[in-house]
């Protein structure tokens, strides 16, 4: 038979209105300096476990707010905590803190 | 009527440059279309980056505006034309002023949002202009949907009319990126509870304090910002906006509703300033703004000799910059009409 290549399609679209952004109020209160973030991306280019993974966190940065939190969840634990991205962060975001409190966050709640 | 210097527009260049050039001692007329003076500053509330009252500016243009200056409400120019090395302006009123010089301070208008037709002003109930929401603040109006609601979720739409090839403006305008950021903050005081989100190409904080406005608005209100251009926009039968952007940073599709949309609509050169374009054979910048001799050493001179040009006439400015341009295009005109009386 012949394939014509269908594909089941996954819809790939940030569904903004349905998504649950407890995790962003959280950690608003917890590590405000996540508002700072202005997604330039040096802490994912000097990511040490990035080299290695699929790690990526200015995505995660921004996913936070918009609520993307089975992402978050499955990237963050590769993370090796080295802090490196706090290091080039030029908006002084406390990165290691906000990635401490996600897995706290994530932790004590049931995805 | 005979003059030194004809001033056309009474917003903020031409009040402050006829201001300067008669306490250098030249004969001025002020020409103001409206019956009231201070152009667009007249209508805003609190400025960016400082937050300053609008009123406080054009309070003390006219409390500084010399006693004996002539100055011409609801004037319109009807004709102006050039003879040997003098200007002849015909105006509604049948009268006629003969100058040795023109400035011109016409301005901008705001870019008519209907030409963005898939943004729907116009059409849906809750799409309007950042110029209306200016007046809606500065006029102490609540801040309502049309259905009589407060808005939870306001979105502040960057470049409306603005780097726009489809529309024929491929230029910036300059303001609207930081004034989306004053009004997202100042959205967020009124209505605590509300979210507010700006979608942007990219953010232009080019001047003293705008990054440091953009960082607040981030660090104490949580306006969040989305680069990507809206692509569409749709109503739902309850009067709310559905938004279609694809978020750029992410590389994904993103869909969310808003009670609100607000347009950053941005500059056009005014009708005065095309119509005294066409009437004096000025050259322009794209068939746009009114272009400069030289934009570095001649900013305020135009191609034809004894017309000048200030402020926003030229090109999108902040308020700041329009003041500067306007006392630089003072200077230009003082040299222009002492070395005439030599
Ligand atoms: C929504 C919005 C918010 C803004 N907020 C700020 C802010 O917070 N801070 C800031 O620095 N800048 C702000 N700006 C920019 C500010 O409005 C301009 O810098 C300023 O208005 C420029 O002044 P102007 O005198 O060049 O032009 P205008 O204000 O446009 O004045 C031109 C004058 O000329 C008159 N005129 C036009 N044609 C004729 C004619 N044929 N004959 C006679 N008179 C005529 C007009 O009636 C008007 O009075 C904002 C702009 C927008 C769109
Ligand atoms: S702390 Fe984590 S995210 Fe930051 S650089 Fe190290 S591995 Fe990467
Ligand atoms: S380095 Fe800082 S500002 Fe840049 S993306 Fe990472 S967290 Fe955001
Ligand atoms: S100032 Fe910002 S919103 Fe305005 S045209 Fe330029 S980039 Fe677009």
């Amino acid at each position: 038979m012949k394939s014509f290549q269908y594909l089941k399609k996954i819809d790939r679209t940030i569904d903004y209105d349905n998504n649950d952004r407890a995790l962003f109020y959280y950690l608003m209160r917890v590590e405000p300096t996540v508002a700072l973030c202005i997604a330039c991306g040096a802490c994912t280019a000097t990511c040490s476990a990035g080299n290695f993974s699929t790690l990526d966190l200015h995505k995660i940065m921004l996913s936070i707010r918009r609520g993307e939190k089975v992402y978050i969840a499955k990237e963050i634990t590769q993370c090796v905590l080295c802090g490196k991205c706090q290091l080039v962060c030029p908006k002084n975001v406390n990165t290691r803190g906000v990635i401490l409190q996600i897995m706290s966050f994530l932790q004590s709640s049931q995805l | 009527m005979k003059t030194d210097v004809v001033v056309i527009g009474g917003g903020i260049a031409g009040l402050e440059a006829s201001t300067a050039l008669h306490n250098l001692g030249h004969h001025v007329i002020l020409i103001e279309k409206k019956d009231i003076l201070g152009g667009h500053v007249a209508l805003w509330d609190k400025l960016f980056p400082n937050n300053k009252n609008a009123s406080s500016i054009i309070h003390y243009l006219k409390d500084h505006l010399p006693q004996n200056l002539t100055i011409l409400l609801s004037t319109e120019i009807t004709n102006i034309s050039k003879r040997n090395n003098s200007f002849f302006i015909e105006t509604n009123f049948h009268q006629t002023i003969e100058t040795k010089s023109v400035l011109v301070a016409t301005g901008y208008d705001v870019f008519n949002a209907h030409l963005k037709e898939e943004y729907g002003y116009g059409i849906y109930d809750n799409v309007i202009t950042s110029a209306e929401l200016e007046e809606m603040f500065k006029n102490n109006k609540p801040i309502l949907t049309k259905q009589g609601k407060e808005p939870s979720r306001i979105g502040f739409v960057h470049c409306v009319g603005s780097r726009d090839r489809k529309i024929n403006n491929l230029y910036c305008s300059k303001v609207c990126c930081v004034t989306a950021v004053k009004q997202a903050i100042e959205i967020r005081q009124k209505l605590p509870f509300s979210e507010t989100y700006c979608f942007y190409m990219d953010l232009r904080m080019y001047g003293l304090n705008f990054e440091e406005l953009y960082n607040e608005s981030q660090e104490k209100y949580g306006v969040t910002f989305i680069r990507g251009r809206l692509s569409e926009a749709s109503e739902t039968i309850d009067g709310k906006i559905i938004i279609k952007v694809e978020d750029t940073l992410l590389g994904r599709p993103l869909k969310m509703t808003m009670d609100m949309l607000v347009l950053m609509v941005g500059m056009v050169p005014s009708a005065g300033t095309s119509f005294l374009i066409n009437k004096l054979d000025l050259l322009s910048n794209n068939g746009h703004f009114i272009a400069s001799s030289d934009e570095h050493l001649l900013a305020n001179y135009t191609n034809v000799n004894g017309v000048f040009v200030a402020g926003t006439a030229s090109s999108p400015k902040s308020i700041d910059d329009t003041f500067a341009d306007a006392r630089s295009a003072v200077l230009a005109i003082h040299q222009y009409l002492t070395s005439q009386k030599m």
